[in-house]
């Protein structure tokens, strides 16, 4: 166990995760047990109404779970301040959303940097870091383009460029295909392969099969339990 | 701190900005209630500034003595007993109360005929020291001048008038060197009094009488009690120990208990103009209060904007927070925002308060009954300082309770789904 504990990127423990909405308790998550390596590339599949979202909130430190264990890259994510959680986003988080979630008003070139400014990278590393992710996902000749004027395979290629930006332990990926046609999507999906190739951890939640199948493993969840959780043929 | 402010610029800078006509009714909101406050201080000050001319004119640190009764037993004799005053009262206390600036006797003839030519007008005539025409501000207009120690040493028969007297006597003729007749004695015009407008007046006001020297008065109306008395401080806080000492000699003299502050009736003007001082102030408080509620109002239309914004935002906030995004970087640039317009409209406001009050100076108020009280409005920078205050107050408020509730965001909830 301890030689491994390096490689371990994400661990949770008997993690519960229940909304309290003051008349009723909803209890989204009973007892996840996950532990995801670095290099490895998941898929978390299951049914709407299954908590994955849930989970990907708490992988993802956008919330805090109720009870359990959650480390990522060996900190605690426990006891934590708003400001704090911020950071932890800001360092090992990598988000990518199905509807994108660009800012509108500024360009893609700017909001690739917008993580950078909160992480305190210094002006002219964050432009040449930013230019340079976008030429990675194909979008050099776009830089001072606003969202709005970039097609939806675009935007979700500026995202996972800004998703890359600070470095993250792992990336994050909500349904990164659902609002593309299957061609972007496949451009997209190609994206997530290749990083991974290289050595990123990647999480992907989705109900698209064609996405899971490209994973190394698909962790499935069912009523707030993990059901199922095996490595793919494909992954070798 | 500033990787802060460095964080904090750049997100105001590349915030999604307000829509147009929006900004603009905000910030003539702004603009409108800084105009209102301004005015109304500004006439406020203005007021204050009439006010406090106007009671000066009577003359600064006085207090007025009359002939009384006494109200308290002393030393056998029972309340009840009138104090007069005489002429040489006066030196009496000149002599022993070298402190005080001035002290001067009046003798007064109610209804007195004077006459120039045909006419005849009734009037009050005052027998007075010389020093009076300085600490009851009788000063000459041109060409004339007030009475003088000779005057006063040689019983000489002139005449002193009230500008009101004078134009009913004289009409549009030059009254200074003429010969009137008082009582059917000719007296020589010396001079007649500048116009003022008095906030406090005893007998009447000082342009409805006439002044002759108190020599010239005592020959001419045989009468050596004196109508008033009055005495002048150096300082207003003199007052109160310079009355108690001369009821302490009075006392003495004329047998009374020096307790008694009512044997001789006396208006302390130091005292009342104490109290205008506060009724001005609180006609300033209140106009203040007023204002700033109007600027309240613009501001709460910031906060409304502001709280406008936020929704609008939420997603934005929602992905800022996401990426890292720390709540004072969340909260600042909204307030920022909001000081923003309060800092435009306030600045809009003031130049055109100042604009409108510095127009107010064209309308002449010499002549005009109701502005000689009310003053002309006036800023000072008192007044651009509470504004300024008040401004930035609001826009604090403005801006930090919409932030707040930015920051409140949950990302989770506002990433998901369009």
């Amino acid at each position: 166990m301890t030689d491994t504990t390096n490689k371990l990127i994400i661990r949770m423990q008997e993690i519960r995760k229940v909304y309290d909405t003051g008349k009723i308790k909803v209890e989204a998550l009973k007892g996840i047990n996950l532990e995801i390596e670095k290099g490895e590339m998941v898929a978390i599949v299951g049914p709407s109404g299954s908590g994955k979202s849930t989970l990907m909130n708490l992988v993802g430190c956008l919330d805090t779970p109720t009870s359990g264990i959650y480390e990522i890259g060996g900190q605690a994510v426990a006891g934590v301040t708003r400001d704090e959680l911020a950071d932890i986003r800001n360092r090992r988080v990598g988000f990518v959303f199905q509807a994108f979630n660009l800012l509108p008003h500024i360009t893609a070139l700017e909001n690739v940097e917008l993580p950078m400014l909160f992480g305190a990278v210094r002006p002219a590393e964050r432009r040449e870091r930013a230019s340079q992710l976008l030429d990675r996902v194909g979008l050099g000749d776009r830089l001072d383009h606003k969202p709005t004027e970039l097609s939806g395979g675009q935007m979700q290629r500026v995202a996972i460029a800004r998703a890359l930006a600070m470095e993250p332990d792992i990336v994050l990926a909500d349904e990164p295909t659902g609002n593309l046609d299957s061609s972007a999507g496949g451009d997209i999906m190609s994206i997530f392969t290749d990083l991974w190739q290289q050595g990123r951890t990647i999480v992907i939640i989705t109900h698209d099969p064609a996405l899971s199948r490209r994973a190394s493993r698909v962790v499935e969840i069912h009523d707030g339990r993990i059901t199922s959780d095996q490595a793919t043929n494909e992954a070798a | 701190m500033n990787t802060d402010l460095h964080v904090i610029l750049n997100l105001f800078a590349t915030s999604s900005r307000l829509q147009k006509k929006r900004a603009y009714l905000t910030i003539a909101a702004i603009a409108w209630g800084t105009v209102a406050i301004l005015l109304l201080l500004a006439f406020g000050e203005g007021l204050k500034l009439q006010l406090d001319k106007n009671r000066r004119s009577t003359g600064e640190n006085l207090a007025v003595m009359w002939p009384s009764e006494t109200t308290k037993p002393w030393k056998g004799m029972p309340p009840g007993r009138p104090i007069r005053l005489r002429i040489d009262d006066v030196d009496f206390i000149r002599e022993r109360m070298p402190e005080l600036k001035a002290v001067h006797g009046e003798l007064q003839a109610g209804r007195t005929a004077l006459t120039y030519g045909r006419k005849t007008v009734n009037g009050r005539i005052l027998g007075v020291n010389y020093v009076f025409g300085d600490d009851r501000k009788h000063y000459p207009q041109a060409g004339g001048r007030f009475l003088s120690v000779e005057d006063e040493v040689q019983r000489r028969r002139v005449i002193f008038l009230g500008d009101e007297m004078a134009k009913d006597i004289f009409g549009d003729e030059k009254p200074v060197g003429k010969t009137l007749l008082v009582n059917n004695a000719p007296y020589t015009v010396i001079g007649v009094m500048q116009k003022k407008t008095q906030m406090g007046v005893y007998g009447g006001p000082d342009g409805n009488h006439a002044v002759i020297p108190i020599t010239t008065f005592l020959a001419q109306f045989g009468r050596d009690r004196l109508n008033v008395m009055v005495i002048q401080t150096e300082q207003p806080q003199q007052m109160k120990a310079a009355l108690a000492k001369v009821n302490e000699l009075f006392g003495a003299k004329y047998r009374y208990d020096p307790t008694d502050d009512r044997a001789l009736a006396t208006w302390d003007m130091v005292k009342s103009a104490k109290t205008t001082g506060n009724i001005t102030i609180g006609i300033q408080l209140f106009l203040g209060i007023v204002g700033a509620l109007t600027l309240l109002i613009g501001g709460v239309g910031v906060a409304n904007i502001m709280y406008a914004v936020v929704k609008e935002r939420t997603r934005e906030i929602g992905v800022k927070m996401a990426l890292g995004a720390k709540q004072r970087w969340i909260i600042a640039p909204f307030v920022l925002e909001a000081l923003l317009y309060t800092f435009i409209g306030g600045a809009l406001g003031i130049i055109i308060a100042t604009l409108l009050v510095s127009l107010t100076s064209f309308i002449p108020i010499e002549n005009n009954r109701v502005l000689s009280f009310l003053g002309r409005p006036t800023l000072s920078p008192e007044i651009g300082i509470a504004t300024s205050l008040i401004l930035g107050l609001i826009g604090l408020a403005a801006g930090y309770f919409p932030a707040r509730r930015a920051a409140s965001v949950d990302p989770a909830s506002t990433l998901r789904y369009e």
